[in-house]
């Protein structure tokens, strides 16, 4: 089998998932028109990721003119420009399939806000457990 | 004729040129070398006889070993092909090379097999509706005449399905590896992993 993974590993883009599920991307998409080519852009939520290696897809939703409009992608595809990640959304599922029944603000996902850990300040926990020690040997 | 003797790896999907996905089957061809040589004169037709896959020299019988040249070891495989289009010579060679510039390859191989199977998996019949009433579900019906009064030999009956020979053809090559022995065709060919196929110059195309 070492084989195929050979063969697929010839395509498979490194680095190509710059998104996770539920944030808004960008998928530059190459289109080609008899001899041009040019790219168009589709921009939606990724609701899905499917399959994995060469053969991993991802689902892309938006609405269009009030109409919900899917379109699932090859990640590996040469197609594909670029991908660029608009927005982080906060979810607690690998698949959004809930956002289908759902129109406007409800079909919406939070946005993912990434608060910095703040530091432990010198003036608390920390030092009452200093002082409980200094206190220990002598209760006993 | 062009023909090699390889195994099937298995399947897998790559992108062409125009970035659709391609559905694969990846054939490993170790180098057949060719054992003997049917000519004009000795024989009254032209062919060559490919050997695949060295066997181990304790599996082989002196009577098996016998046929094979000198300096050729035994081989598992042995498949004579009429008129064959290279040029070559008994205990030389012959690899996936010689598939460049082939389009369309056709691919022979046993299928796996099905077991006992009804005439609706193995014939195609279309059998009857599942409900409203109806008594008639994937039977086969009715197998012959009233005044011939005898059963039509070779009847489509249930029976043993697959593990049959079969040649799919006119599959496109997608590309040959020449570093590696591999024949990517597109499409499915018969047979399990790992087993044999012959793969010819499509014949129709």
């Amino acid at each position: 089998m070492d084989v195929m993974k050979s063969l697929e590993a010839e395509q498979t883009k490194e680095n190509a998932e710059v998104f996770r599920i539920g944030d808004t991307v960008k998928v530059h998409y190459k289109i080609i028109e008899g001899k041009t080519e040019r790219v168009q852009v589709f921009e939606g939520i990724v609701i899905a990721m499917k399959r994995d290696g060469l053969r991993k897809t991802f689902t892309v939703r938006k609405i269009s003119y009030g109409v919900g409009v899917e379109r699932i992608f090859p990640l590996h595809s040469p197609k594909i420009a670029k991908i660029v990640r608009v927005r982080e959304g906060r979810i607690r599922r690998s698949k959004l399939y809930y956002l289908r029944g759902r129109t406007g603000k409800a079909a919406k996902v939070q946005e993912l806000i990434h608060r910095r850990r703040e530091k432990v300040p010198e003036t608390g926990s920390a030092q009452r457990v200093e002082e409980a020690a200094a206190e220990a040997p002598e209760s006993t | 004729m062009i023909a090699l003797i390889g195994r099937k790896i298995g399947m897998t999907q790559l992108f062409n040129e125009e970035g659709m996905r391609i559905p694969l089957s990846v054939i490993k061809v170790e180098p057949n070398v060719v054992v003997r040589e049917r000519t004009m004169e000795k024989h009254g037709y032209r062919a060559m006889v490919l050997g695949a896959d060295t066997l181990k020299k304790s599996r082989t019988r002196k009577p098996y070993a016998g046929q094979f040249p000198q300096g050729v070891d035994p081989k598992r495989f042995l498949l004579e092909f009429k008129d064959f289009e290279k040029e070559c010579t008994v205990g030389e060679s012959v690899g996936v090379e010689i598939f460049e510039g082939v389009r369309f390859v056709d691919v022979r191989g046993t299928t796996k097999g099905k077991g006992f199977q009804g005439v609706v998996r193995r014939h195609k019949f279309a059998g009857g509706p599942g409900a409203h009433g109806s008594k008639f579900h994937r039977e086969m019906g009715s197998v012959g005449t009233g005044a011939f009064r005898k059963i039509v030999k070779g009847s489509k009956m249930p029976g043993r399905m697959g593990n049959e020979r079969l040649t799919v053809q006119n599959l496109r090559l997608f590309r040959v590896d020449k570093e590696r022995g591999l024949l990517l065709i597109n499409g499915a060919v018969p047979g399990r992993r790992g087993g044999m196929v012959v793969v010819l110059k499509a014949a129709k195309k």
